[in-house]
């Protein structure tokens, strides 16, 4: 029966071993680029941290993406919800003394963390403030996700594709069509740097990210829940779990991971537009997951990867920009060397070094007996 | 090779990682022959049935087909398709979403353009032939198991084959439908089709099989004339030693009687939900094991499922040791100490590509809650205790449940409930489709735990292993409890004559 084949499951995606490839394709490529480009700067350790600066978000996204992925979902509204998390927070930061309904937020947030008495102009308790609206606004969307997922069980895909479609025309009507500017000072520092610490500040926030997540994952079940979800939702609900609960939560976690993004975007740059904003970041995060040796289907994951394959593509984007491709350029030349990392990690290639591998082993065995 | 042999295997030898499956095994299907392939668990049988079928390439050996002198190496189902060999598998490989039409035709048709009316005729015509109640354009996935595994037997019949397998065809028939299935053999047979015949019921091996094949650790013990094998020796040879177990199982009839005045363990009344079961009675003592039983579709697994908050209940009441008890859900019932085998493996029970160790504690670090995580010393502490009770066969607690045998995917699932130590355990099919060792194994252990003073429901196709086992047995008949046999009533005529009531059994319930 030729549908036995198709049928069956894909055998584990052997998540190591695609995470060595990806190490090793992303040094090579850092190494090749500091012998040919460094003249450009690439042999200088600021090149490094520039990497990790540029690409915090990514890094802060891929892992929320990966928890979303383990249950067997996937979210492709990053980007449209991140135009909407920075509309809130330069719409508050803009207007906090103001009337509107997020600044009255604003202010409810502001009371609860700091107290009745504080004034909204004090020094970084507005951007503090903004931080948080940023993050429940993505928890808000990350909920709505959710619930078209997991209660109304609307495919992942079809279910993020309206905050996709809607996330950036919805941020830029609230916005008048206007690309406003930020005048706090203090925001800055946040997509930048600190003054008197050389180290870019979204380098603590992806830092903290990552390890926010990793002891999320040690110190909760959230992985095991959300695989067992991934793999077979039936079983998993005659163990007591509930797979509504679990895909709402980690389209949840998804959220506050783009809340944070959001706002390291949109600090680094002071200003907005929502139409333009974190252009195609869906797409980059879903790659990074996905080289980083994550199945797309579920279940098997690797946090470690997605931060890695996050990685590789900032430093793919870097290097080509350092070579004088033109932007438009970019992403085609970026593309050529995906499928090779892809096809390196393709379960046919994997066998097939296996086989070399079994033969080469058997060769020298051989050869030990015969001497032996 | 003979003139009458459709295919021959020669030295086939075929390891995973960790075990040797096959070692030097050979195999001989001749014309017009049933050849039932036996073995327990992890015997090899699924091992050589796919490298047959070209699912897994083999590391040694040689294949030869019937008209061509060369060895082959059959690459893909596909190909083994192709050279006449169709595979029913034990576990339904169809596509549920799909029509039954679609499913016998899909893959098989060379055109480009479907001719619906011409598929949907045909599909009508080998159903009505085989006389199966399914209509072609009938979605699959709302047949029973049992009109699913036919329509799959229906494919493969249908494509012109030489060789047919049948991997544990039988396990989710009842008596009707297998006694059609075996007309449907015994039709092909004298066509001089050729039928591997896999399946871990006795009496049917002998009621159509011509020759057997016995394999034993991935290794041939012999092929051998039905005729000329005593069945006691069939098992002994499948077993490697000599068998007094089976006898040694004697009922848990004496196990229950002195308690039966104290208040039952769970109290069931008016219990029904939306799987449309009508609304039942049920108790259970602390232990007693009881049992479920009645045709397929009768209902059994649907009551289980309404105790265990497995479907939506729609009305009842439930206590649970005189209290009042709600139990909506899996997870209140799992925190009120009941656990639930449940009568689908692949579809319910395993979560495939997580390790052993994650299946077995599962259920338990569900109920210890989700900032409670064990730890990974802890959690392989209880998977290699309960690796170790219940001899499960696998290469380490981290290797993916869904490269163990059925038997041995069965018995994880087990552990994860055992480990939960449940005050009362449904057990739904536990036995099905495993060898007849493993079998004893659990029945023995169902008899164990209940002495222990556990609650077990035990559900079962096979009516001589529910007798053997249980104390009680609720009859059902059409989703409706039809009678309780216990003690003196306890035979095999009172449990058929219950089971088919007033009027005389013609029908097919299912």
């Amino acid at each position: 029966m030729s549908r036995n084949g198709l049928r069956k499951r894909e055998p584990p995606t052997d998540t190591a071993f695609l995470l060595t490839i990806t190490i090793c394709m992303f040094m090579a490529m850092y190494i090749l680029a500091v012998i040919f480009l460094g003249d450009k700067g690439f042999s200088k350790p600021q090149t490094f941290f520039n990497l990790l600066n540029e690409y915090a978000a990514l890094i802060v996204l891929s892992c929320g993406l990966s928890v979303v992925m383990i249950s067997g979902g996937i979210d492709i509204s990053v980007g449209g919800v991140t135009a909407l998390i920075c509309m809130t927070c330069v719409v508050y930061l803009e207007d906090a003394g103001g009337g509107s309904t997020i600044a009255i937020a604003g202010c409810v947030i502001m009371r609860v963390l700091c107290g009745t008495e504080t004034q909204v102009y004090e020094l970084h308790n507005l951007v503090i403030v903004a931080v948080v609206l940023g993050c429940l606004a993505g928890m808000l969307a990350g909920a709505f996700n959710g619930i078209l997922v997991s209660v109304f069980r609307i495919q992942p895909m079809v279910a993020t594709l309206i905050l996709f479609t809607a996330g950036r025309s919805i941020g830029s009507m609230v916005l008048g069509g206007n690309k406003p500017m930020v005048h706090v000072d203090a925001f800055s520092y946040w997509g930048n740097f600190i003054p008197g610490i050389p180290i870019p500040t979204p380098i603590f926030f992806a830092l903290a990210g990552v390890i926010v997540i990793f002891l999320v994952l040690k110190f909760t079940n959230l992985a095991l829940y959300a695989q067992s979800v991934g793999i077979n939702e039936n079983a998993s609900r005659l163990n007591g779990l509930n797979p509504r609960s679990v895909k709402m939560m980690t389209y949840i976690i998804m959220g506050v991971c783009v809340g944070i993004a959001a706002f390291l975007q949109v600090s680094r740059q002071s200003s907005i537009n929502p139409i333009t904003i974190t252009k195609n970041i869906e797409m980059d995060a879903i790659l990074a997951v996905a080289l980083g040796g994550n199945a797309l289907s579920g279940g098997k994951f690797s946090m470690a990867g997605s931060v890695i394959g996050a990685y590789t593509i900032q430093a793919l984007s870097t290097t080509l920009s350092t070579h004088n491709v033109p932007s438009e350029g970019v992403p085609a030349y970026k593309a050529i060397i995906i499928i090779l990392i892809v096809i390196v990690q393709a379960p046919v290639v994997k066998e097939f070094f296996g086989k070399f591998w079994g033969n080469l082993t058997k060769k020298s065995s051989g050869t030990i007996r015969k001497v032996a | 090779m003979l003139d009458n042999t459709v295919l021959s295997m020669r030295g086939i030898c075929k390891s995973f990682p960790g075990v040797n499956a096959l070692k030097n095994v050979d195999f001989t299907l001749r014309c017009g022959e049933v050849h039932a392939l036996m073995g327990e668990n992890g015997a090899g049988k699924s091992t050589l049935i796919k490298v047959l079928t070209g699912v897994y390439a083999k590391d040694a050996g040689q294949v030869y087909i019937k008209g061509d002198e060369k060895a082959l190496t059959i690459k893909s189902p596909q190909e083994a398709q192709n050279l006449g060999i169709s595979t029913v598998y034990q576990e339904i490989t169809l596509c549920p979403n799909l029509s039954v039409a679609e499913n016998m035709f899909i893959g098989r048709d060379k055109d480009t353009i479907v001719n619906w009316r011409r598929m949907n005729t045909r599909a009508r015509e080998i159903l009505d032939t085989l006389d199966i109640p399914a209509t072609p354009a009938q979605q699959l996935a709302n047949c029973s198991i049992a009109i699913q595994q036919m329509v799959a037997i229906a494919r493969a019949v249908d494509m012109d084959c030489k060789a047919l397998i049948l991997d544990e065809p039988t396990s989710s028939l009842d008596e009707n439908e297998v006694a059609k299935l075996f007309t449907l053999m015994r039709d092909l047979k004298t066509r001089g089709v050729g039928i591997i015949f896999v399946t871990h019921f006795l009496d049917q091996v002998y009621e159509v099989s011509d020759r057997i094949t016995v394999l034993r650790g991935g290794e041939l013990v012999g092929e051998f004339l039905a005729r000329d094998l005593p069945r006691v020796e069939l098992v002994s040879k499948m077993m490697g030693k000599e068998l007094d177990d089976l006898e040694s199982i004697s009922g848990g009839k004496a196990s229950i009687d002195a308690k039966l005045d104290q208040i039952p363990v769970l109290e069931a009344y008016g219990l029904t939900s939306n799987s449309g079961v009508k609304p039942f009675d049920f108790t259970i003592k602390r232990g007693e094991v009881n049992g479920f039983t009645g045709l397929l579709g009768s209902g059994r697994s649907e009551c289980v499922r309404a105790i265990y908050g497995a479907d939506r209940v729609t009305g009842g009441q439930v206590k649970m040791n005189g209290r009042n008890v709600k139990i909506d859900e899996p997870f209140a019932a799992m925190k009120h100490g009941v656990g639930y085998l449940p009568e689908d493996r692949k579809r319910d029970g395993i979560i495939a590509e997580l390790s052993v160790r994650e299946n077995i504690i599962i259920a338990l670090q569900v109920m210890r809650g989700f900032f409670r995580p064990f730890t990974a010393a802890q959690a392989k502490a209880f998977a290699d205790e309960y690796i170790k009770l219940l001899a499960i066969k696998t290469a380490s607690v981290d290797t993916p449940i869904a490269s163990l045998s059925g038997g041995n995917q069965q018995k994880a699932i087990l552990a994860r409930w055992l480990l939960t130590h449940p005050e009362y355990l449904i057990l739904d099919e536990p036995t099905r489709g495993i060898d007849i060792g493993t079998k004893i194994e659990i029945q023995k252990l169902v008899l164990e735990l209940a002495s222990e003073g556990m609650s077990i429901t035990f559900i079962s196709s096979e009516i001589e292993e529910m007798l053997r086992v249980c104390s009680r047995l609720v009859v059902m008949r059409d989703l409706r409890v039809v009678g309780e046999l216990s003690g003196e009533d306890l035979t095999q005529t009172n449990i058929m004559r219950t089971i088919a009531g007033n009027e005389a059994r013609n029908g097919r319930y299912s």
